[in-house]
C-alpha cells in the first residue's frame, strides 16, 4: 500500500452519495428485467459454439455497485468447460473465481452484484440457455438440478435445525414433483450411500452437528449429486479439512465424477489440488483470465509472470529452495483499475509493450492461451 | 538467566487434560486428554515443525509451553533452569517478554482501536525494554525490519491487508526482543503469494536476531520448507520426532506416512501411490485403547489396540511411538 493510492481512495461523503444514486438507477433496472415473470423460453434460449462444452462464458463482466465505485469483480472473463472434464480455477482471494461460478447460479449478491456483459451459456441436452438473460423463476429450475454447487465451508452450507434426511430429500423433492415420499426418501438414502457413508440410514436421521467435517462434506456433495447435475461446481471443496480428509474427499470426487459423467469446476488456491484433479486449468488475477490451457501445458510450461509467480511462491514437498519466492506488491484497488496490464505493477519481467494497454489472449498452443505482451509478437512460435 | 543454554526450551512428558464438566453443579465427568506425554527439545536458533490433523492438541502444546493454560503434569525448562509456572510477580513479568506468541488469524488479533505504532510499541513502554526518548526511533526500526513503512505508525489495523497485520503482529512479537517464539499457523490464513513473505521475513529475522521459533502448522510443505526438526501429533501424542531430512527422506509412523503421502503435488505428471486413512481422528475424550491410531492403521495387529506404544529412539535423534519398530512389543516381523 503506498501513501499515494490511499490518498485516491479517499471520496466525500457528498461524492458517495452520488455515486449510490447512480448505482440505484442501473441496480433497479437490472434487478428488473431479472424478477420478471412468465418470460418466453426463447428470450434466454441460445446456440454452443460446441455441444462439447458444458458451459461457456463469454466475456463475462460481473460488477458490484458499491458506495465507493464500481467494483469489477469478473472483468471479461472467457473460457469453456468440456463434458465429462474438470477445469480448475485458480487464483488468490478477491482475484474473482468465486464470483465467475456465482455468476453461473446466479447467486451473485443482488441488487449490489449484476451480471452487466457477456453470456454464460448453458448446456442442457437437447437445448442451451444464456444464464446472464434468464430470469430468476427460470432459473431455480435449473439451480441444484442441472448445476449444482458444493461450498468451502461444509458447517455453513448446511442447515443445523434440520435433519440431514430432510435437507436431502428437500433438493429431490423440489426438482421432481412427481415423485413420492418413499421414492424421495430411497433417492437421498442412495445418494448418501454414493459418497461413501456405510451406515446411510443411521446419518438420514441426524443432525449436521452429530457429524465430522469430513463426514459433513460428503453429505454437502450428496446433496450437489442428489439430481444427477450436468456441472458441479466446488468452491474450494477441502479447504476447510485435513490434508488426510481432503486426500478421502479428492479421492470421492474423481470417483463419482467418473460415474455419473458429470463435468467439474473446481475452484481453489491450492496449486497442489488443481494438479491432481484438473485436465484445465484457467489462472485469474484480478477478476481476467491471464492464462488457460491443460493442466500439463500450464503447470510444466508456465507462461505468465504471474502463474510462475503463484508456482515458484508454494514451497513444495521434497523440492528444497533457499528462499521462496514472492510476488512483490500487492493486487490493485479493485475500484480503480487501470487500463494497462493489471500485473505490471507486480511484473519483473516487464517490455516496453506493458506500458501499453490490456494485452490481447496469445495463443501458445491451440489449447494454451495467455494474456502477455511478452509473447505478442512471436505469436506463441517461442 | 543465562542465554547461551543451547536447548531454548525442553517439554518432558507435557500432559494437558481438559475437564468435561456436567449436570447442575458442573461435575466433573471425564476429561479430555489433549496433550499426552509429549517430549521434545529446541536448540537455540532453530525451528521446530509441529504437524497434525485439526484436533490433534498442536495448539495446546503452544499454549501450554507459554503457560497460557496451566499444565496438567510434566515439565517445560526454558534455558535450562527457567521453570515458567514456578516464577511469580516480578519474576514472571520480566521474563515473559522472552517468549512471544503470533496468532493465526490476523484480523481477530489486533486491537482495532489502537494505532499499528501503538500496538507494536504497548509491550516494550510497559516492560521499559528501552528509554522513552529512543521509544519512536525503536518502533520505527522494528516495522522497518517487518517490511512496514514508518508512515504507517498511526494508521489503524482495518487500514491494512492481511499479509500486512500478520507484519504486524510479528512486529509485536519482534519488539520484545524474545528468545523464543511459538507461530500457531502464522500462514494459514493467507494466499500463497502472501504466504511466501511472510515466511521469508520470518526467515530473516530468525538470522537477524537469533530466534528459536516452535512452528505449529497443518500445511505440510511450509513445515518442511521451515523448520530443521519435525514433530508428528496425532491425537495428543507425539508419534515421531526427527530431524527434517530425516523424517521426510524416511518416516516411519504409518501415520506420518499416510499423512506425507496425502499432500498433494502441483506437477499433473507425477501420480503419487498415496496411503488414504479411512474415517476421521477420535473423539480426544474417548480415545482408543493401545495405539490411539490403531482405527485407521493399515498396518494394525493385536498387539496395537491392547498395550500403548514405547517411543523408541531409532538414533540420530529419531523416535518413533510404534509397536512395529519395537522387538518387544509382541508385533511380530513385518
Amino acid at each position: 500500500m503506498s501513501k499515494k493510492s490511499n490518498e485516491t481512495s479517499y471520496i466525500s461523503a457528498r461524492e458517495s452519495r452520488r455515486i449510490s444514486r447512480e448505482n440505484q438507477k442501473i441496480t433497479r433496472r437490472l434487478d428488473k428485467r431479472l424478477s420478471r415473470k412468465h418470460v418466453p423460453e426463447g428470450e434466454y434460449l441460445t446456440q454452443m459454439r460446441d455441444t462439447g462444452n458444458v458451459v461457456e462464458f463469454d466475456n463475462l463482466h460481473t460488477y458490484f455497485f458499491t458506495d465507493v465505485g464500481t467494483v469489477k469483480a469478473v472483468d471479461g472473463v472467457t473460457f469453456e468447460v468440456p463434458v465429462g472434464k474438470t477445469v480448475g480455477i485458480v487464483g488468490e482471494s478477491g482475484c474473482g473465481k468465486s464470483v465467475t461460478s456465482l455468476s453461473l447460479m446466479q447467486l451473485v449478491q443482488r441488487p449490489n452484484g449484476q451480471i452487466v456483459e457477456g453470456a454464460i451459456r448453458l448446456n442442457l441436452g437437447d437445448k442451451a440457455y444464456d444464464v446472464a438473460k434468464m430470469p430468476i423463476e427460470a432459473m431455480q429450475k435449473v439451480r441444484g438440478n442441472v448445476v449444482s454447487m458444493i461450498f468451502q465451508e461444509p458447517m455453513t452450507s448446511l442447515n443445523p435445525v434440520f435433519r440431514i434426511g430432510y435437507q436431502l430429500d428437500e433438493v429431490i423433492a423440489l426438482h421432481n414433483p412427481h415423485m413420492s415420499k418413499e421414492a424421495v426418501k430411497a433417492r437421498s438414502i442412495e445418494s448418501i450411500r454414493m459418497v461413501g457413508i456405510a451406515d446411510a440410514e443411521g446419518i438420514y436421521e441426524r443432525y449436521p452437528h452429530e457429524l465430522s467435517g469430513g463426514m459433513r462434506q460428503r453429505i454437502v456433495i450428496a446433496m450437489a449429486l442428489a439430481c444427477n447435475p450436468r456441472l458441479i461446481i466446488a468452491d474450494e471443496p477441502t479447504t476447510a479439512l485435513d490434508v488426510t480428509i481432503q486426500a478421502q474427499i479428492l479421492e470421492l470426487l474423481r470417483n463419482l465424477k467418473s460415474e455419473i459423467n458429470a463435468s467439474i469446476m473446481l475452484i481453489t488456491h491450492d496449486l497442489g489440488v488443481i494438479a491432481e484433479m484438473a485436465d484445465y486449468v484457467v489462472v485469474m488475477y484480478a477478476g481476467r483470465v491471464v492464462e488457460k490451457g491443460l493442466a500439463k501445458e500450464v503447470f510444466l510450461d508456465p507462461r505468465h509472470p504471474y502463474t510462475i509467480g503463484l508456482m515458484e511462491s508454494k514451497p513444495v514437498i521434497n523440492k528444497t529452495v533457499e528462499r521462496l519466492y514472492s510476488i512483490p506488491g500487492a493486487v490493485p484497488n479493485p475500484v480503480n483499475m487501470p487500463d494497462y496490464c493489471y500485473f505490471r505493477d507486480r511484473c519483473e519481467k516487464c517490455v516496453a509493450r506493458c506500458q501499453g494497454k490490456y494485452p490481447p489472449e496469445v495463443h501458445v498452443s491451440d489449447t494454451h492461451i495467455v494474456s502477455c505482451w511478452r509473447y505478442f509478437e512471436e505469436g506463441g512460435a517461442k | 538467566m543465562s542465554s547461551t543454554y543451547e536447548n531454548v526450551v525442553e517439554v518432558r512428558n507435557l500432559c494437558k487434560y481438559f475437564p468435561i464438566r456436567a449436570g447442575l453443579f458442573g461435575r466433573v465427568v471425564g476429561q479430555v486428554h489433549a496433550v499426552e506425554n509429549v517430549t521434545f527439545s529446541i536448540r537455540r536458533g532453530t525451528t521446530m515443525g509441529l504437524v497434525g490433523e485439526s484436533g490433534c492438541g498442536k495448539t495446546t502444546v503452544g499454549k501450554t509451553l507459554l503457560n497460557l493454560t496451566p499444565k496438567t503434569s510434566g515439565e517445560v525448562v526454558f534455558n535450562g533452569n527457567t521453570h515458567l509456572d514456578q516464577l511469580k510477580g516480578k519474576e514472571l513479568r520480566s521474563f515473559r517478554p522472552k517468549i512471544q506468541l503470533i496468532f493465526q488469524d490476523p484480523y481477530s488479533s489486533l486491537s482495532p482501536r489502537l494505532p499499528v505504532g501503538e500496538i507494536i510499541g504497548e509491550a516494550v513502554r510497559e516492560h521499559h525494554l528501552v528509554p522513552d526518548n529512543e521509544f519512536d526511533a525503536y518502533v520505527s526500526r522494528i516495522m522497518k525490519s517487518c517490511g512496514l513503512h514508518d508512515y504507517q505508525k498511526d494508521r489503524y489495523p482495518h487500514e491494512f491487508s492481511g499479509g500486512q497485520r500478520q507484519r504486524i503482529c510479528i512486529a509485536r512479537a519482534i519488539a520484545l526482543n524474545p528468545d523464543f517464539i511459538v507461530c500457531d499457523e502464522p500462514v494459514s490464513a493467507l494466499d500463497v503469494s502472501i504466504q511466501a513473505q511472510i515466511i521469508n521475513l520470518l526467515e530473516d529475522l530468525q538470522k537477524e536476531f537469533n530466534l528459536t521459533y516452535l512452528f505449529i502448522s497443518h500445511d505440510l510443505s511450509v513445515v518442511q520448507h521451515i523448520s530443521d526438526t519435525v514433530g508428528v501429533m496425532y491425537l495428543g501424542n507425539m508419534v515421531e520426532f526427527a530431524g527434517k531430512k530425516e523424517i521426510f527422506a524416511n518416516p516411519l509412523h504409518p501415520y506420518t506416512q499416510a499423512l506425507f503421502s496425502a499432500i498433494p503435488v502441483p506437477d499433473p505428471t507425477v501420480k503419487m501411490n498415496r496411503i488414504i486413512l479411512e474415517g476421521s481422528i477420535p473423539s480426544p475424550a474417548n480415545p482408543p485403547s493401545g495405539c490411539k491410531f490403531h482405527t485407521r492403521c493399515r498396518e494394525c495387529r493385536d498387539v496395537c489396540s491392547q498395550k500403548a506404544p514405547r517411543t523408541l529412539d531409532m538414533g540420530n535423534g529419531h523416535t518413533v511411538a510404534c509397536h512395529i519398530y519395537d522387538p518387544e512389543s509382541g508385533y511380530g516381523a513385518r
